[in-house]
């Protein structure tokens, strides 16, 4: 089954302003709070979003209920600011929950 | 471990003998389910490294460059020059099935490449433009990456699901259903002895 989808982008105004001209519909937010009101309204029309670091890490609880369903698919990636090591982070914890040792960052 | 509370009979022998053999063989059909999920998972999640390192570090260039771009113009004309994107990208967005998990599996919808910038020449300068083509580029890497982080989370959480469910019947189910099943035989050869010995003493009696 094949699905029409959209993109989205939640940041901070500096950070997704290019990808506005890239062809992605951005979303503008200040703080989590709001963060956590536009992912709501949001979550049913646009099946991916990118949403910026600093919001995603204290949305994380929030984020969980996510990933019961394929979509939609809610990508954290780094803000203008650089990464913080938040997606890494992530990953690490995916990993020790399912395989309960660390495959791929030995130290 | 606690048996079951039953009564001790034939009947409930033969219930239980059934249950422990449904109960192993699913033990071991989770077992290997578990097994190649992890292989799955390790395969996964080594691609999701390679690629999330690639997006960071490209995304965090791409965006440093943009702000270099955009505070060498006024900031209301950078708003205004962004306000209408010309470009719409689109996804096609299908579910994959991973060892029975559903996983979603987008794909990008390729557009015409003609005019991708939303502002005239004059208005941006040329860093700008760069920065818009390279987080064009940057695209179908970051909606991959966005695929299969979504994967690796939802199999971890099956995964964990999983490996409950093997240890609940490793480790309880089949234990109890054992010493359950050990005890009907220890108390129904214990009948018949009695009713062996009662019928011996009968017998001498008469």
């Amino acid at each position: 089954m094949i699905n029409e989808g959209k993109l989205a982008m939640v940041g901070d105004g500096d950070s997704i302003t290019v990808f506005k001209a890239a062809g992605v519909a951005t979303f503008a937010v200040d703080s989590e709070t709001q963060a956590r009101d536009i992912l709501r309204r949001i979550g049913k029309d646009y099946q991916v979003i990118f949403l910026v670091e600093e919001f995603a890490k204290p949305l994380k609880e929030f984020l969980k209920r996510f990933d019961e369903q394929p979509y939609p698919v809610i990508l954290s990636v780094p803000s203008k600011k650089g990464s913080t090591g938040y997606g890494t982070e992530q990953l690490k914890s995916a990993m020790e929950r399912a395989l309960g040792v660390d495959i791929l960052f030995n130290n | 471990m606690a048996r079951l509370n039953v009564n001790p009979t034939r009947m409930e022998l033969k219930k239980l003998k059934a249950r422990l053999t449904t109960a192993v063989r699913g033990h071991k059909l989770l077992k290997d389910k578990s097994d190649e999920m992890v292989r799955r998972f390790s395969l996964i999640i080594k691609e999701n490294k390679r690629l999330r390192e690639e997006v960071e570090k490209e995304l965090s260039e791409t965006l440093r460059q943009f702000s270099v771009a955009r505070s060498v113009t006024a900031s209301y004309r950078a708003e205004t020059a962004f306000s209408m994107p010309s470009v719409l990208v689109r996804a096609e967005c299908g579910v994959a099935s991973v060892m029975g998990v559903e996983v979603p599996e987008i794909k990008l919808v390729n557009e015409k490449k003609s005019d991708r910038l939303p502002y005239a020449y004059s208005e941006m300068t040329s860093e700008a433009d760069f920065s818009v083509e390279k987080a064009t580029q940057l695209l179908p890497k970051m909606v991959a990456l966005a695929q299969t982080e979504k994967a690796v989370r939802m199999l971890a959480d099956e995964i964990e699901r999983n490996k409950r469910r093997v240890n609940a019947l490793e480790y309880v189910m089949i234990p109890q259903l054992e010493e359950t099943i050990k005890y009907i035989k220890s108390k129904l050869d214990e009948n018949e002895r009695a009713a062996v010995i009662r019928l011996m003493k009968v017998k001498s009696k008469v």
